[in-house]
């Protein structure tokens, strides 16, 4: 078992922004000694990596030799891209809690502000795998993936734009709050939403994530060691990932029931090893590339049932400061920045902290999400 | 739109949709012991774990499932007609083999010959094809209740 085992020591991040200078490599150098010195612990002391298989290839090795790294003894990557966020640190964890690795340090660096890195406009002209069953047809874009998801969500349960626009306005409320966001100094109305250019009906430009330059990092240690350090622990509660039957990442058409995805296999797991369920979360950071993936991980997840997702959002339930479940309090990767959900662990561990922008009174819990759509993850962070 | 089209790569497993498509009819993947349906195509069963395969013809009946509208940015073979439909298909014989398709005017139509407002989910729909350089590819036309 890892619950409370280990803590998250420091968290490190550089700067979110369309265009940054410096590789991948050179912003998860800076975000990583960032986490280290939040943490207070020395580079020679690290001995776990564990990061997304979308980092450039020997970024182990790279990261090491870069910042003089101690030996290392644990290194795991997990693959599909925004599904990988909270695994990553559940490794860490995990590497920890079974005594592989004292210190462990999990990441993401990304840059995709620039149009020409996106890899859907990179696809060769035969396609293979799974999108040789979507591609050929104009199903090309993560975006049209998800919103054929979205409209048959809002056929089945009665969902609205208004209530995905929901999501997309309490995100950019808290964003409007914290001075590290992309769109910290851009307000958004729901005229704004509702007149916006479309994407990929029935989804808009504001039911999208950013692009953003930027790359975000954590420390992980023994509960023990935590107590001592430089911030108030933040344990890491619970951990799991989830590979639901029969899904097909992004292109989940296939099976018994598409609008039940990963989240929900991962949910299932994630509250077996928790002291605590739903109802005692006190704010959620919840992957967010995409809006209707707010609704579907909050059904998945448990704080409302089967087709309430889309409901949970309206009076206000997911705002800061008076909602039932302030969500994305940083912004998310709506407002925030898009790093690929990395960013929402740090924001949990700041809510944990007590020094969140937004702050949610009295949160001593802390659900964090990765990717609802794709083979995901969640932690349980708790004060 | 067919000098940058994007086309399926086509292997062993998949070869046999992709000649009936060729052929005009709609080829889906069964195991050879349990003959239980599955698509997309695979090596193995996951109801019985037989290796054994066999392909049966469909109907080509069905019904849309959900669809989308592309707006650009888009690839430029897309560009040029967006905005253009995306449906997914469920087939008649099992609503869990699930297509993703475009749902066109008739046959050889472009892919944006439907208004979007008009189309439903639930409403019926039959298989045509439609051939894209050295592939035919699957596309659905509207069909009476
Ligand atoms: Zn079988």
């Amino acid at each position: 078992m890892i619950k409370d085992r280990t803590a998250i020591a420091g968290i490190g991040q550089t700067a979110f922004a369309k265009s940054l200078p410096g590789s991948e490599l050179e912003m998860a150098c800076q975000a990583i000694k960032a986490a280290l010195d939040d943490a207070a612990i020395a580079p020679q002391e690290v001995d776990a990596l564990c990061s997304f298989t979308m980092e450039q290839p020997f970024v182990e090795q790279e990261v090491a030799r870069n910042l003089g790294l101690g030996d290392i003894t644990f290194f795991s990557q997990v693959g599909y891209g925004g599904g990988a966020g909270c695994a990553t640190v559940g490794h860490a964890a995990l590497a920890v809690a079974s005594g592989q690795a004292r210190v462990a340090v999990a990441w993401r660096s990304r840059k995709r502000g620039a149009a020409a890195s996106r890899p859907w406009s990179q696809v060769s002209r035969r396609v293979s795998g799974t999108a040789a069953w979507s591609r050929p047809w104009g199903l090309l874009r993560p975006v049209d993936e998800i919103a054929m998801l979205a409209r048959r969500y809002m056929h089945e349960y009665g969902a609205s734009r208004d209530q995905l626009a929901n999501a997309a306005l309490a995100f950019r409320k808290h964003a409007n709050r914290n001075p590290a966001a992309l769109m910290h100094d851009k307000p958004l109305t729901r005229d704004q939403y509702l007149s916006a250019r479309w994407i990929s009906e029935p989804l808009c430009l504001f039911d999208n994530c950013l692009e953003t330059d930027g790359a975000v990092a954590c420390v992980v240690v023994p509960a023990e060691r935590a107590v001592d350090g430089a911030h108030p622990p933040v344990y890491v509660h619970a951990f799991a990932q989830g590979l639901n039957q029969q899904h097909e990442t992004m292109t989940n058409y296939h099976g018994q029931d598409p609008l039940m995805g990963p989240g929900w296999a991962c949910s299932r797991a994630l509250w077996r090893g928790a002291d605590f369920g739903p109802d005692d979360v006190k704010v959620a950071q919840i992957y967010d590339a995409f809006s209707p993936l707010i609704p579907l991980s909050l059904e998945g997840y448990g704080f409302c049932g089967r087709g309430e997702g889309a409901a949970f959002t309206e009076h206000g339930n997911i705002e800061w400061p008076d909602g039932r479940l302030p969500v994305n309090t940083s912004g998310g990767g709506m407002s925030e920045a898009y790093v690929h959900g990395f960013n929402l662990v740090a924001e949990g561990v700041r809510q944990m902290r007590g020094t969140s922008t937004s702050q949610v009174e009295g949160a001593d819990t802390c659900l964090v999400t990765s990717g609802e759509g794709v083979p995901t993850s969640a932690l349980l962070l708790r004060r | 739109m067919t000098a940058d089209a994007l086309l399926p790569e086509i292997d062993e497993v998949s070869r046999p949709f992709w000649e009936g498509a060729a052929a005009g009819e709609l080829r889906m993947q069964a195991c050879g012991r349990c003959h239980a349906l599955r698509f997309p195509p695979r090596p193995v069963c996951p109801r019985c774990n037989s290796f054994e395969v066999e392909w049966r013809t469909m109907s080509g009946r069905g019904r849309v499932w959900s669809f989308v509208v592309p707006h650009p940015p888009l690839l430029p073979a897309f560009m040029a007609v967006a905005p253009y439909n995306v449906v997914v298909v469920e087939l008649e014989e099992d609503p869990l083999l699930r297509l993703v398709g475009n749902l066109v005017e008739a046959p050889g139509a472009p892919i944006n010959s439907v208004d979007p407002a008009t189309i439903r989910i639930g409403e019926p729909v039959r298989v045509a094809f439609h051939q894209v350089g050295d592939v035919a590819l699957p596309v659905w036309v509207r069909a009476s209740p």
